[in-house]
């Protein structure tokens, strides 16, 4: 039952979802609609436990005193003090909350964010090298694309920004569109396999 | 010379930061501004097909971004909320990321109040809600059922331009300011695809390469990438000193620092190469 059961919910929904994208007719309209609300209410049910699962794994942390342990209490600390002044000041315009979000999340996220910029140029420096013909030629690339993203590089030469639009539009489309491609196939393929029951393995391995 | 391309080879890495930080800094203090000439970019595509828009149209903005993208991203938001609003195009602003509600609300209201434009009648901000690309296939058939209330919990019936909204088909461009997933591609596949409707949008200079394929298919009419694309729009809509167009300077000098880097990274490589070919 235990094998079953998950085995069935899964072939009924994905099969109402396949036929919902092909026949945008009752009923089956009716059972794609009301399975993509369950969705939504399902995925509103994860945000939850994934907050309860995080707390959870600080307050452990912080008991066992496990590795980098200290920095446990400022995740639990900023988390509550998010969550309280939400709760009881609503998240709307000029209320605590949206003062805390724009005057403390937004800059400390940005400054993370920069902060590959930093990283970046030190990889770039220790690991860019034109070691052969297809390393000189992606650097290159990468040099026309870097000049062409900023106005300095039409300053410089006013054909680098269009040899960049080459690049990013022939190149970088073929290769990107190489990939999605490969990619959506492995999609449609795993899909139907969980729905004909094939791929159980997020069952989490038990028969 | 090859003693001082192998210490070059070498540098410790902080004084790269150092660099890379300075060539931020200085540009920023010294308010120093580069012209910023708009190709034949998708920046441009973008900005024609918003212009062609008639006034009175339904435009969908979805910020679907946090905080961490800001820098590229809100210059862009602001670029493109002041040109619909200056269309007199009416705005419906929604998020699939959490924080993207809250940005959506600073933008529009700063924006819709510069321009003269009210709330709930020329703008609204339906906020978040989990669930990407399946959200956005339910949004095709109903809006309201996914949004009953908007970010403020005001009902749907009590917004008035919301009146003649029923679905995803009702708006004549949708536009996505995306840092990720779920964002451009679950728009462009459930909405453009899927319900016909013209999709747009901005996103990452990081993230832009992915989507040009979608460019050359038509399956968006026009892309903003990075702070490029921003500083490109707001050269378009005729913005001052807007913040993309202030972050060229910065970022032209930051780019050529990281090229110089290379350049002397390799000379020490081939310099290094040399040597132990001779030894």
């Amino acid at each position: 039952m235990r094998l079953i059961l998950p085995l069935s919910i899964t072939f009924i929904t994905g099969m109402i979802m396949v036929l919902h994208f092909f026949v945008p007719h009752q009923p089956i309209k009716l059972l794609g609609d009301n399975l993509q609300e369950w969705y939504m209410i399902v995925a509103s049910a994860a945000i939850f436990l994934g907050a309860l699962n995080l707390m959870h794994v600080h307050f452990r942390k912080i008991k066992l005193k496990l590795k980098n342990w200290k920095y446990s209490p400022v995740t639990i600390i900023g988390f509550s003090v998010m969550f309280v002044t939400g709760l009881i000041y609503g998240v709307t315009e000029a209320r605590p909350f949206d003062f805390l979000f724009m005057n403390m999340v937004a800059p400390m996220a940005s400054t993370m964010f920069s902060l590959l910029a930093f990283f970046v140029a030190s990889a770039a420096f220790r690991a860019f090298r034109a070691s052969n013909w297809r390393a000189t030629l992606l650097l290159t690339s990468a040099f026309i694309v870097m000049l062409g993203q900023v106005p300095i590089g039409a300053m410089i030469w006013d054909k680098i920004p269009l040899a960049k639009v080459w690049l990013m539009t022939i190149p970088n489309t073929a290769g990107q569109r190489a990939v999605m491609i490969g990619a959506a196939m492995g999609v449609v393929s795993t899909s139907l396999r969980m729905i004909f029951g094939i791929e159980r393995s997020y069952l989490g391995g038990t028969d | 010379m090859a003693s001082i391309l192998e210490k070059l080879g070498n540098l410790d890495r902080r004084i790269i930061f150092v660099l890379i930080a300075l060539s931020v800094i200085i540009p920023v203090t010294l308010k120093l501004i580069f012209p910023n000439p708009v190709g034949a970019e998708p920046s441009r595509d973008m900005y024609e097909y918003v212009d062609a828009l008639p006034e009175g149209c339904d435009v969908l903005l979805s910020f679907d971004y946090g905080p961490s993208t800001m820098p590229e991203l809100h210059p862009m938001a602001i670029a493109l909320a002041t040109h619909l609003m200056r269309k007199d195009i009416n705005v419906v602003c929604m998020a699939l990321w959490p924080e993207g509600a809250s940005l959506a609300q600073e933008v529009m209201t700063s924006v819709g109040d510069s321009l003269g434009k009210v709330q709930y009648e020329d703008w609204c901000n339906l906020g978040y809600k989990t669930g990407g690309g399946i959200m956005i296939v339910r949004l095709g058939s109903s809006m309201n059922a996914v949004f009953p209330t908007d970010r403020d919990n005001l009902p749907w019936d009590e917004i008035p331009m919301l009146e003649y909204i029923s679905d995803l088909t009702s708006f004549d461009l949708i536009i996505t300011l995306s840092a990720g997933d779920p964002g451009v591609p679950a728009w462009v596949m459930m909405a453009g695809d899927r319900f016909g409707v013209p999709v747009g949008g901005g996103c990452t200079a990081v993230s832009a390469p992915q989507y040009y394929t979608y460019l050359q298919t038509g399956q968006m009419v026009g892309l903003l990438g990075g702070l490029k694309g921003a500083a490109d729009y707001e050269t378009l809509v005729g913005i001052e000193n807007g913040q993309a167009i202030e972050g060229m300077a910065p970022q032209s000098i930051a780019h050529l620092v990281i090229m110089s880097f290379i350049i002397i990274g390799n000379l020490a490589y081939f310099s290094q190469k040399r040597k132990g070919g001779r030894g």
